[in-house]
């Protein structure tokens, strides 16, 4: 299997050189006061981010393959209906082979929650909040936040105007400020809490909780309203079930910080 | 029994008179409320479905499902199916659109008042969106789209009544909502009176919708969506089904003379409202907003953006017809322009005949732009020739040029000088390319006569199509010959512009 890695690799160099993340190499993000496009209070609040550790990539089909085999209850054909629809993995060859038309070094997609969600544990990780994941993708190259240049909404944008019938790139795109790749550009991620962000923990405060779902509501609670960039994912994300998957939707995981370097 | 059934027939015709033979319930409401109105909504439940579903027939525009011709209720099935895909927004231009049934508008469903319609959304694999659906024939919070809301690769369902006839706009909702239906998320459902529409001889689905793209007008290549243009409503195309050229040429409307022509026309927006008018035609009638109290003999009705209306006309002499959005700017320079070709004999006892129909249709006029196609990928793959040139050239100067230099480039006398064997060309050929990039005006002197008038710049145009026309010009009507390309219009397009001719 190394050796078939090692070749795929080889055939990629060219796109994937600086991207091999083989040992799961984490960054440390250091968290902060945060304005979140979903206030927590749905109104202005800011959100405290507690330091924690992102995956720099996404978990590749190659990673996803190890997991199954060394956890084959994952896998497409054994594993629980209630845990993953019918489409889980499905763009692989075999329940234990990729196949040619599947690269190692691209984001595993076709997952489910439940299934991100044992994989990360079985890195001694987690999924990633909303909030830190759009703290960490509120970055690019040089600043922390780079949300109010337009640049920064013109490369997510772009990313939506792409349509979707090519294969998806092999992880390992430009990194950000933290070292983090790939947070955009490449494919949706699943978060922890995916399914409680267009809900209101106070009806009063917001009224109709299915408010968010209608015709223009969404403006009505954006916080900063050329954020649409965001809230279109957080639109993807609100329409999807835990057992859910689709083709363009993966995964990264998140832990806390290491004791001793927090900074 | 003759003269009977007449009598029946004037009488349901006329709605005064009930008690002709066994009816169905949808008729005696019909007649009621023909006699007071519609009634709206209060007056839209026929009761329970009867009989076994339908399945809805879904038609691609321009085409419109077939009348349900039915008397009762019935529960009718439509399913729908959301793609995003790249498609052609003119000619050597892609955009991803998303698309209810993979065309812009999207598909066409038709129903009748009082059918219980139950509604699958499907969501294509292939999808990044969520989308959802709203309804505009709906009554009900959201219109569905709360019902609606539906990942990649899933399907929805919800059920609603028909309760208002009409005919009526349906959009994605999701937000951020401006987007979804600048992207192409719109189309039509008509909600049949109970006693149907009476019978024409055509019916055509049109929808208008503006398109808002980071590139310019015509720029080629994949154009994105360009959320600052959408916000500050200056789109870069406005279009009649999604598409410049999708109803011109070999695929442009068709009729005969002596015919009744129904269009169904809809506007998706995002932001602009439709003057829609046909040139050369009266709309006889017209449901505007598609609204039950006809008007008739209108040149041009409004079409809201998220509105739609119902137009009809008699045809009576053979020609080209061009369907515009008489905010006129919105036709020939952003695309909103559509052709109904009627065949047929001449009545110059109506019209004289002399037609003007090379003002009005600009370069789409054409039977195709396939020469500019071909110039276009050859240039791609670098085998660009000069027969290509003159081929596309021909083409493009046929829309932009000849309505003043004329088809055969003779100019008119005093006005527009000659292209064809001109000394003013032959003098300095690569002077042509500077104005059009920038125009020309003041005096001139063309083979011996002063000619003084304004060119306004060409600034539609790009290098390719600058460069194809000048090589026509150069290679037709005894001109020297010889050949402009891309790179020569790119490098006078680089420099700065002359200074102004003096005032005179």
């Amino acid at each position: 299997m190394r050796s078939a890695f090692a070749r795929s690799i080889i055939a990629l160099a060219l796109l994937a050189a600086a991207s091999v993340a083989t040992a799961a190499e984490y960054a440390t993000i250091r968290g902060g006061t945060f304005t979140s496009v979903l206030p927590a209070d749905g109104k202005a609040a800011d959100t405290r981010v507690a330091p924690f550790r992102l995956r720099v990539v996404p978990v590749t089909n190659g990673e996803f393959l190890t997991f199954a085999e060394t956890h084959p209850e994952w896998r497409r054909d054994r594993v629980a209906r209630i845990f993953a629809e019918p489409r889980y993995l499905e763009s692989w060859a075999a329940p234990d082979a990729l196949g040619d038309a599947v690269l190692p070094q691209q984001p595993v997609t076709n997952v489910s929650w439940f299934a991100a969600e044992a994989f990360c544990e079985s890195e001694g990780a987690r999924l990633p909040t909303w909030y830190e994941w759009e703290l960490a993708a509120a970055a690019d190259a040089t600043r922390l936040d780079a949300r109010s240049d337009p640049a920064w909404r013109e490369r997510i944008l772009a990313w939506y105007a792409r349509p979707s019938n090519e294969p998806l790139a092999p992880v390992g795109g430009e990194p950000n400020v933290y070292g983090v790749r790939d947070l955009h550009g490449l494919v949706w991620e699943w978060v922890d809490d995916f399914n409680a962000l267009l809900v209101s923990a106070d009806n009063r405060e917001q009224g109709d909780p299915d408010l968010l779902r209608f015709c223009g509501a969404g403006a009505a609670t954006l916080q900063q309203r050329e954020n649409y960039a965001v809230l279109m994912r957080i639109a993807m994300l609100s329409s999807l079930q835990a057992r859910d998957t689709t083709a363009n939707l993966g995964f990264r995981c998140a832990k806390p910080l290491e004791r001793g370097i927090e900074r | 029994m003759k003269r009977l059934m007449l009598v029946c027939v004037t009488a349901a015709a006329l709605a005064a008179v009930a008690g002709c033979g066994p009816r169905s319930a949808g008729v005696d409401a019909a007649l009621a409320a023909a006699a007071a109105g519609t009634g709206g909504s209060a007056k839209g439940d026929f009761g329970p479905p009867q009989g076994e579903p339908i399945h809805a027939v879904l038609t691609s525009p321009p085409m419109v499902p077939p009348p349900t011709n039915r008397h009762q209720p019935a529960k009718v099935i439509v399913e729908l199916t959301v793609v995003e895909k790249e498609m052609p927004i003119s000619e050597g231009v892609t955009y991803t659109f998303w698309t209810f049934g993979g065309t812009v508008p999207g598909s066409f469903i038709r129903v009748r008042q009082g059918d219980t319609v139950e509604f699958h959304l499907r969501n294509d694999p292939s999808s990044k969106m969520p989308h959802n659906i709203d309804l505009h024939g709906v009554t009900g919070p959201g219109g569905g789209a709360a019902s609606s809301f539906t990942a990649p690769g899933h399907e929805s369902q919800f059920t609603f009544k028909a309760l208002n006839q009409g005919i009526y706009v349906y959009h994605c909702a999701t937000a951020p909502v401006g987007m979804h239906v600048g992207n192409g998320m719109y189309g039509l459902i008509l909600v049949e009176p109970p006693e149907g529409l009476p019978k024409v001889d055509h019916e055509y689905y049109v929808m208008q919708g503006d398109f808002y793209t980071v590139g310019k007008y015509r720029e080629k290549g994949l154009q994105p969506f360009d959320m600052e243009k959408a916000i500050d409503e200056k789109p870069t195309y406005v279009l009649f089904n999604g598409a410049e050229g999708s109803l011109t040429g070999d695929k442009a409307l068709a009729a005969k003379t002596g015919e009744t022509v129904r269009l169904f026309v809809g506007n998706g927006g995002p932001n602009l409202v439709s003057s829609f008018h046909v040139i050369g035609e009266i709309f006889d009638r017209v449901q505007q907003e598609g609204g039950t109290h006809p008007q008739e003999n209108v040149q041009t009705t409004l079409i809201p953006a998220g509105g739609a209306a119902i137009v009809e006309f008699h045809t009576e002499v053979p020609g080209s017809y061009v369907l515009v959005d008489h905010s006129i700017f919105r036709a020939f320079n952003k695309g909103a322009l559509a052709i109904l070709k009627v065949d047929g004999p001449e009545d110059k006892a109506i019209y004289s005949g002399k037609e003007v129909d090379a003002v009005y249709l600009g370069d789409r006029a054409e039977p195709n732009l396939k020469p500019v196609t071909t110039a276009t990928r050859a240039a791609a793959s670098g085998a660009l020739t000069i027969e290509d040139q003159v081929e596309a050239g021909k083409v493009l100067f046929t829309g932009t040029c000849s309505v003043c230099h004329q088809a055969n480039g003779q100019g008119l006398p005093g006005v527009f000088p000659p292209l064809a064997r001109s000394d003013f060309i032959a003098a300095d050929p690569k002077r042509t390319i500077g104005i059009l990039l920038h125009g020309l005006s003041g005096k001139v002197t063309v083979n011996g006569k002063e000619y003084d008038s304004v060119m306004p710049p060409m600034t539609q145009l790009n290098d390719d199509e600058i460069a194809n026309i000048l090589t026509f010009v150069l290679n037709s009507w005894g001109n020297p010959g010889g050949r402009i390309t891309t790179e020569d219009v790119a490098k006078a397009r680089a420099e700065p512009a002359p200074a102004p001719a003096p005032a005179h």
